[in-house]
């Protein structure tokens, strides 16, 4: 934890502990830490001399932060319109089962963590299944298999 | 790189920049755009690279990594200049042939060319029916850029309306000029661009602000995040020529975080405008002082709206608050701020150098110029389209889209986003533009266009837009947060086959009352879906509320799956396919559905070979009683074959 706190310290001071650079200061460390831990946000707060609870009101209004830590997989599916139509509830079915988590869910041995996502903007691919950054356009349930299977 | 001290210099770089280039062709690939890194594109352009060189021809052929190209469908792409050769779908190990049959041998390679319907191919990019029909005056720069190097833009004439702006304009009549031209506001509403830079540049306060919103929420459109990767120079231009009208030395950016590409493109040309002196202090050796700063966004589709946005620029949760005063007098830090979308910004460089006139020549009487959409969906084409205002959906979906994939039957066409509305076949003639989509119950929006087919079921599609605005609601006021959960939950009864009489008249009522009544247009707006719908497809409602079927299959409470006896060929294949395995059967027997066990996912149907047709979908009727246990299959000619 001292490691993550540190780390928290020199995000702070990139941005000249400004406040109004609050969110970008979260995005920062939720990118490098996956999640936001509470020892965390405190530290955040003391720092920035923002009240915890305002922290906490912009952590669980944006969807990019996490109070929950994340898999080592981030596996996500594309629910934006041209998916959906394209038959994204189907898919996201299948990764259900898959995995054995609903959305917003990590796996209990942390490998996994299934998200939506509401448009990648790749509609021609659709449905879009993101599994660590790779794109996989309409897979089929063999493809969705082997991908992860290949994730250790 | 220099700081630029005057328009004549930059005219001197200009020609500078384009006397240095020896290369008498050069390559276009799609590699530094989102949908085209997710086909592979860069791994074409690296092979380009390398291939350019081990055939000795660097210095003769240069390959540029190019933003969005528009057709999706066929990426990766590669245009071949000057003579504009294209080729659709290529792989890396294409590149080889390309480069010793197209570029040494001028000879094509046929098979990546396109292909129209009746098997005519098609070399130049212009003639591709795709293209032909548009008009890209704002997104057709993004073949001739690689967006990490201003120097392409400024080859091409950029930031010459920024020079014209400053030092043969007033301020007064740049902004004179927007207004004349007519530009609306490409982000939804419409609203007249000068007329809101006049409202700014006349409201009371030190400092102003202008800001890019490039917060685009609505799912199926990425048009804005398109222009940001493969052209931000022209959003930035269009910004600081903005900024001059308006008398602002300070702007916002404001990404979505969900396009990282976006932002990397952007801060590259940020800081490559301010080593050129288009940034900062005395801008092209003028008075004139400008700059920005980027804002990523922490994904909420709230916070696109105007004053939601300007809360978050100033690092606090980014909801909306009632606008008694508009942002444009009272934004950022209770500053006058002017908030523009992205391909509105993009047209301002445009209008300054052609003039007020020549934009005002193109559109329809209230809607001028062009506009991008997304066609997705169940088009044939799907893809980014440029093309005047006033063009009919007809031409857009049929002339450039390619009609609806597999041959299936057009069903409805949804523009403007979670705001939008759906419009079905007999208005599709309508000319497109801010009024007419207005008319028919739609609008605008970002310019999203996500097109059904006769597998879509249009109450499914409401329940859709209702969840995600009930998701994206951020609370604040009763009737969006409350009135959304409720009409929501009446589309849910309806799709799981508990819809009642009076359910369609209750959901109208609400409707009204959470469009009258909410704070932000995130509310005003979120009835669009449902409205559209009963108005053009009550059928459908009507249909899951008293027959309980669902005429699209897509409703799993009112659908079964159903292998037909006769037709079953014990393949075996459904069987092992099935997930939850519902499935018995045998080598020569029948494959029977355990009703009970399944899920309805549909994999049986999706994985019956085409020959045998066995699974059929049910809708509103009684699954017929399975036959008795071990029935022997008949066999069918088609099968014994």
């Amino acid at each position: 934890m001292t490691k993550e706190l540190s780390r928290i310290d020199r995000i702070v001071a990139k941005h000249q502990a400004d406040k109004s650079a609050l969110i970008q200061i979260l995005l920062e460390i939720q990118r490098e830490n996956r999640w936001l831990p509470k020892p965390v946000v405190m530290r955040l707060s003391k720092r920035l001399g923002v009240p915890i609870n305002q922290i906490y009101h912009i952590a669980t209004f944006y969807k990019a932060f996490s109070l929950i830590p994340q898999g080592r997989h981030s596996v996500s599916v594309c629910t934006g319109t041209a998916c959906h139509v394209r038959g994204a509830p189907r898919l996201l079915d299948r990764m259900r089962e898959a995995l054995n988590i609903r959305p917003g869910q990590t796996s209990p041995d942390q490998k996994f963590t299934l998200s939506t996502v509401n448009c990648l903007g790749c509609c021609a691919l659709g449905p879009v299944l993101v599994v660590d950054g790779e794109y996989h356009g309409n897979p089929s349930s063999k493809e969705v298999k082997r991908v992860i299977a290949s994730c250790d | 790189m220099a700081q630029l001290k005057s328009p004549a210099e930059l005219a001197r770089t200009r020609q500078q920049i384009i006397s240095r280039r020896t290369e008498k062709r050069y390559i276009a690939i799609n590699a530094s755009g989102t949908c085209g890194l997710a086909y592979g594109s860069d791994q074409v352009f690296q092979a380009f690279v390398a291939e350019i060189e081990r055939q000795g021809l660097t210095g003769q052929v240069g390959v540029r990594a190019t933003g969005c190209l528009g057709f999706c469908e066929n990426s990766p792409i590669v245009i071949i200049f000057p003579e504009e050769i294209c080729y659709l779908g290529v792989k890396p190990e294409d590149v080889p042939e390309i480069v010793s049959r197209t570029l040494v041998g001028k000879k094509l390679v046929n098979r990546l060319l396109y292909k129209d319907g009746n098997g005519k191919k098609i070399v130049h990019e212009g003639e591709i029916p795709f293209y032909k029909h548009q008009s890209r005056i704002v997104f057709g720069n993004n073949r001739f850029i690689d967006p990490k190097s201003i120097d392409d833009y400024i080859a091409l004439g950029g930031y010459s309306a920024l020079a014209k702006a400053l030092f043969e304009m007033s301020p007064e009549e740049v902004l004179e000029t927007v207004k004349r031209a007519n530009l609306r506001g490409r982000g939804g509403g419409g609203f007249p661009t000068g007329i809101k830079w006049q409202t700014t540049r006349n409201a009371p306060g030190e400092i102003k602000y202008v800001i890019v919103n490039a917060d685009e929420g609505d799912p199926g459109a990425y048009m804005d995040r398109s222009l940001l990767e493969g052209n931000p120079h022209s959003v930035l231009e269009g910004l600081i020529i903005g900024a001059y009208a308006i008398g602002s030395h300070e702007g916002y950016i404001y990404v979505r975080q969900e396009y990282p590409l976006a932002v990397e493109n952007l801060s590259v040309a940020l800081n490559q405008a301010r080593e050129y002196g288009l940034l900062g202090e005395n801008i092209l050796g003028s008075r004139f002082n400008f700059d920005v700063t980027i804002h990523r966004g922490a994904g909420a589709f709230v916070s696109g709206e105007s004053s939601a946005l300007m809360t978050a620029i100033e690092g606090k949760v980014g909801e909306p608050r009632p606008k008694y005063v508009r942002t444009a007098v009272s934004g950022i830090r209770e500053m006058p701020s002017n908030l523009n979308n992205v391909e509105t910004w993009a047209n301002v460089p445009l209008i300054i150098n052609q003039g007020a006139d020549w934009f005002a020549s193109i559109g329809t009487e209230g809607s001028k110029g062009t506009k991008i959409f997304s066609l997705v969906g169940k088009v044939n084409n799907t893809g980014l389209v440029e093309v005047p205002m006033g063009m009919t959906l007809r031409e857009i979906i049929h002339d450039i889209g390619g009609g609806i994939r597999q041959g299936k039957k057009f069903k409805a066409v949804q523009t403007g986003g979670p705001s939008g509305g759906c419009i079905p076949e007999s208005l599709l003639d309508i000319p497109v533009d801010f009024d007419e989509l207005a008319k028919v119950g739609s609008m605008m929006g970002y310019g999203g266009m996500i097109v059904m087919d006769e597998d879509a079921c249009m109450v499914d599609v409401t329940r859709y837009f209702l969840n995600f605005l009930a998701e994206e609601s951020c609370g604040k006021c009763v009737p969006c947060r409350e009135g959304i959960r409720q009409m929501l939950h009446i589309l849910n009864r309806i799709c799981e086959g508990e819809g009642k009489a009076g359910d369609i008249e209750l959901l109208e009522e609400l409707s009204e009352v959470v469009r009258d009544a909410s704070l932000c247009a995130l509310g005003t707006t979120a009835p669009n879906p449902v409205f559209s719908t009963i108005r053009y497809f009550r059928d459908e409602y009507e249909a899951h509320i008293k027959e309980r079927r669902c005429h699209a299959g897509v409703c799993k409470a009112l659908i079964a799956y159903y292998i037909l006896p006769e037709r079953c060929q014990a393949c075996m294949i459904c069987l092992r396919e099935c997930p939850v395995e519902a499935i018995t059967g045998g080598k020569n027997v029948v494959h029977v559905i355990d009703q009970d066990k399944c899920t309805k996912c549909g994999t049986c149907l999706e994985v019956c070979p085409s020959r045998f047709t066995a699974v059929v979908r049910l809708s509103g009727e009684p699954v017929p009683p399975a036959p008795p246990p071990k029935t022997e299959v008949v066999r069918s000619k088609g099968a014994q074959k």
